[in-house]
């Protein structure tokens, strides 16, 4: 099937089977590689993308269903957190790095928007660690770099 | 304290919390893993697994798969290219211990266990070759087979050791001593099947060209692989190249070769074209292997005093009929505390099941949760602080060999961990700190690693712009690595942090150790400082044949620092390297430490051996835990967490940091969520993904609190020990301890799920 998918602010059109998933699509037919497969079962949050300003696990999503919309990958990120991740090393082999950052930044937004978390109290707005780690717990990491992530986190959102 | 006047030659670089040299490509999404290098023409392809345990294949039928479109083989063991049979483990030649397992893929109609891989199909597309790869049929003949570990353990057999993997020994007459000891513990305790989880899933992309092969491969121990590949497929070891740039964690589990690589290079071979074989995180579970499922006893005598009477820790693990990494179950128990008597026993049994593997910390990590548990019920018994008891004990030579430690600051960290973490507040009573439905219990567990080095070769080359290149075909799983490597050669070679250029994670740059048993920091930088020394002699050779200003100058009064060579002590004579290569017509200088030579081997070995009779090494720590556990329903929650560790001097503060807290949730996932179930009826792994298995996620992790005591190991290069292991040992025993605290009960069966609670 032919569909154009804007990613990164560029149109991108492809011409794939309706079975293909959006992480195989950006992965291996647009080389970009920079979103990583972890579990393909939504399990890990290694592929998250950010689509129209929300976060999505690019492995449970079709290709063909985006069609029209727009993607952010890793690669097309400029974001205060990335410096913030490796300055507090919230990362080690790297894996897990894109799909953090990614989930992150619509995160924070979903928050600025006034969603709840499971941890969130009546009445309370900050963005406290236990409403960053709540909120990120969809993206694991291996390596256990839980703590820098979140002081990551914690320094960008002020 | 004395007060030093003059600046020291203290290092600059070493010791301070760098950035790493790789933090950009990581948040940016260009480092490159194993799956993700561009070749024209790559092929895919996708493993059919056994249904069933030990069984033949009757027959294969692979019509349906190779009518799907975009199909291009299907290998079997009826048409698969030829290997030759895995290496079986030998001292001489370290590169056996990569065998993962014993099993001729697609070349024998055999079955071994419940999943092992029985054909592989190859197609255009990965969709394609997955789904050409579930209509591929097999008939069987099922044969009887051992899966069911509690069944098969009471036929364990004692289990041999090596200089690699010791464990086991005796001193005295413990089980004597026991017995008459005024205060003992004998209890039982257990550890499930666990695995590695690295969030990457084992990649392989093989490309012949010719009799060449080239791997990109998901490796933490390439030169090792390259050697096996050689043997498997009859090729001299140059005719492979094995690339891993960036490894996505490994953790152990990507220290064998497994199926996938294997099968990635056949199915290369057979399709002509380069082929990439990425595994689904099933196909993990199902073809690399884990940690072993323990049952271990650990009994301790003592006087009323607390001194150690007697320590006795027997351990059965299984291995697998094709493979497997016997563990060192016991190995922490002979080192950690002093008693006149001691009895350690390992045995293992072989099962019908995927082989197991090393993972991290394999043998202490298990080993120190039963131990260290036992400890602190024995504190219980005797009514003291389990803090205290360990200090009544600890000593400066090794219990079981009386050989002396190189370095030992167990009291040390424990020490400082009790102050930071304000152990003090701790009410002995179980039970008696709630707040509010929580109830509220500290633990605290001992750290045990022992510190191998294996070797290294590199070549170093110094250019007369000042910059500096660093090769060395070592692993970045993530510890950082290249960046603790060119603090050394800055600090060495006195250049700054960014003129030097680590290159590493390829097999055509010198051969580099595996990443494993916390070896690789100090493995590389004992080569790396060698080179450094012997540029700087090659450079004061050339700047005495010259008219140097260090004419005359012996080695030992000259430094190295700001860009050149100058006299110790005498800031402005000198030169800077750029003038003394310049002045000798030469545009660098370079080193190589090491050759794959048999001299080099033995030197190596020799120097092993005498280490080992001379000291015993190892990195330790002191780990303590805050838990929480809600009285109504025994939800267990983390809510703080310490920990003091030995590990020599620390290189880099913020990547040492990391690795701690990395191990240290790791085994936060061993005490509270993490098994693989074995299906004792069929052998099959009954939760192979992330949404079964649980591995702790953000919510899980408190703050973890590390400190070091940055004391260098006199022994070490650089006093470096190694740091990659030792933060997992203890912290299972340090959840455990702390849940006892909280609510008086003992749960010697890992996981502490809440059910145990009830």
């Amino acid at each position: 099937m032919k569909v154009q998918i804007r990613v990164n602010g560029t149109d991108r059109p492809l011409d794939v089977e309706p079975w293909v998933s959006l992480l195989d699509a950006l992965r291996d037919r647009l080389g970009l590689t920079g979103t990583k497969k972890g579990c393909d079962q939504g399990a890990c949050g290694a592929c998250t993308v950010i689509a129209d300003g929300e976060r999505i696990n690019a492995c449970l999503a079709l290709a063909v269903q985006y069609d029209g919309r727009e993607i952010t990958t890793i690669e097309g990120v400029e974001h205060p957190l990335q410096r913030a991740f490796v300055e507090h090393d919230g990362f080690q082999c790297g894996y897990c790095t894109p799909g953090q950052i990614c989930s992150a930044i619509a995160m924070l937004a979903e928050h600025r928007a006034g969603m709840p978390s499971a941890v969130t109290e009546n009445g309370s707005a900050g963005l406290t660690a236990a409403e960053i780690k709540e909120r990120m717990s969809g993206n694991l990491c291996r390596c256990g770099a839980y703590n820098g992530i979140v002081a990551a986190i914690e320094e960008v959102a002020g | 304290m004395t007060e030093t006047l003059v600046p020291t030659t203290t290092a600059p670089h070493v010791g301070r919390p760098i950035d790493r040299v790789d933090g950009p490509a990581k948040t940016t999404g260009s480092a490159t893993f194993a799956a993700e290098f561009p070749f024209p023409g790559l092929a895919h392809a996708s493993l059919v697994h056994a249904e069933v345990g030990r069984a033949r294949i009757t027959a294969i039928d692979t019509a349906q798969a190779e009518a799907v479109t975009g199909v291009i083989t299907v290998l079997t063991h009826l048409n698969a290219p030829t290997l030759r049979p895995a290496p079986k483990f030998s001292v001489l030649d370290l590169s056996t211990i990569v065998s993962g397992t014993a099993v001729n893929y697609l070349n024998t109609d055999q079955v071994h266990w419940n999943g092992q891989p029985v054909a592989v199909v190859v197609a255009e597309t990965y969709e394609s070759a997955r789904h050409a790869a579930r209509l591929v049929g097999l008939t069987y003949e099922e044969l009887p087979a051992t899966v069911d570990f509690a069944a098969a353990e009471s036929s364990a057999k004692p289990q041999k050791s090596n200089p690699m993997m010791g464990g086991g020994g005796a001193k005295g007459d413990a089980e004597a001593a026991l017995a008459q000891a005024p205060v003992t513990v004998d209890q039982r305790y257990t550890t499930p099947e666990l695995s590695h989880n690295a969030l990457e899933p084992h990649a392989t992309i093989a490309a012949w060209d010719g009799d060449k092969l080239t791997v990109y491969e998901s490796s933490q121990s390439l030169p090792f692989m390259r050697r096996h590949l050689a043997k498997r497929l009859d090729l001299p070891e140059d005719a492979i190249r094995l690339v891993a740039p960036f490894v996505g964690g490994g953790f152990g589990g990507k220290g064998n070769v497994w199926a996938g690589t294997i099968l990635a290079v056949l199915a290369a071979r057979a399709a002509g074209r380069p082929v990439r074989l990425s595994l689904t995180r099933e196909a993990v579970y199902r073809t690399v292997g884990g940690r072993t499922r323990s049952t271990q006893r650990v009994a301790l005598g003592a006087e009323p005093g607390g001194a150690l009477a007697a320590i006795i820790h027997t351990s059965v693990t299984r291995t697998s009929a094709v493979g497997g990494f016997p563990e060192a179950v016991t190995n922490a128990s002979g080192h950690l505390y002093a008693a006149p008597n001691i009895l350690l026993k390992q045995h293992v049994v072989e099962m019908d099941l995927l082989p197991n593997a090393p993972m991290r910390a394999p043998g202490e990590a298990i080993g120190t949760f039963a131990l260290e548990s036992a400890v602190d019920e024995l504190a219980a018994e005797l009514g003291l602080d389990p803090i205290d008891v360990r200090l009544r004990n600890d000593t400066d030579r090794d219990p079981l060999s009386g050989t002396p430690f190189s370095h030992r600051r167990l009291r040390e960290a424990f020490a400082l961990g009790a102050e930071r973490f304000g152990w003090s507040a701790r009410t002995p009573q179980p039970g008696s700190m709630r707040e509010g439905r929580w109830l509220v219990g500290y633990g605290v567990a001992a750290a045990y690693h022992p510190i191998m080095m294996l070797a290294a070769n590199l070549t170093v080359r110094l250019a007369a712009d000042g910059t500096v290149i660093v090769r060395c075909g070592f692993h970045e799983m993530g510890m950082g690595g290249a960046t603790v490597q060119a603090q050394i050669a800055a600090d060495a070679l006195g250049v700054p942090f960014e003129a030097v250029r680590v290159d590493y994670g390829d097999t055509d740059l010198p051969t580099g150790p595996m990443a494993g048993g916390s070896m690789q920091t100090a493995s590389v930088a004992a080569s790396l400082l060698e080179a450094c020394a012997k540029i700087k002699t090659s450079l004061l050779a050339l700047a005495r044949r010259s008219g140097s200003p260090l004419r005359g100058s012996r080695a030992d009064a000259v430094e190295a620092r700001d860009g050149g060579l100058y006299l110790v002590g005498h800031p402005d004579q000198g030169e800077s390297y750029a003038s003394i290569l310049s002045r000798a017509g030469r545009s660098h200088v370079e080193v190589s430490i090491g050759s794959d030579g048999l001299g080099s081997k033995l030197k190596f070995m020799t120097r092993f051996i005498r280490d080992q009779r001379r000291w015993v090494r190892a990195a330790s720590g002191a780990q303590f835990c805050e838990v929480r556990v809600d009285a109504d329903t025994g939800e267990i929650r983390l809510a703080r967490w310490l920990g003091a560790f030995d590990i020599g001097r620390v290189a880099n503060l913020k990547t040492a940091t990391s690795q701690m807290r990395g191990g240290i949730v790791m085994g936060m996932g061993m005490a509270l969520s993490e098994e693989t179930l074995v299906d004792p009826r069929h052998g099959r792994i009954v939760n192979p993904g992330l949404a079964e298995y649980h591995i702790p996620v953000h919510a899980d992790v408190p703050p973890i609190d590390v400190h070091f005591l940055d004391d260098p190991d006199p022994t070490m290069p650089l006093g470096l020990l190694g740091a990659g292991e030792v933060s997992i040992t203890g912290v299972a025993a340090a959840v455990a301890n702390a849940v006892y605290h909280a609510t008086g009960r003992r749960v010697r069966d890992l996981p502490i799920t809440l059910d145990k609670l009830l």
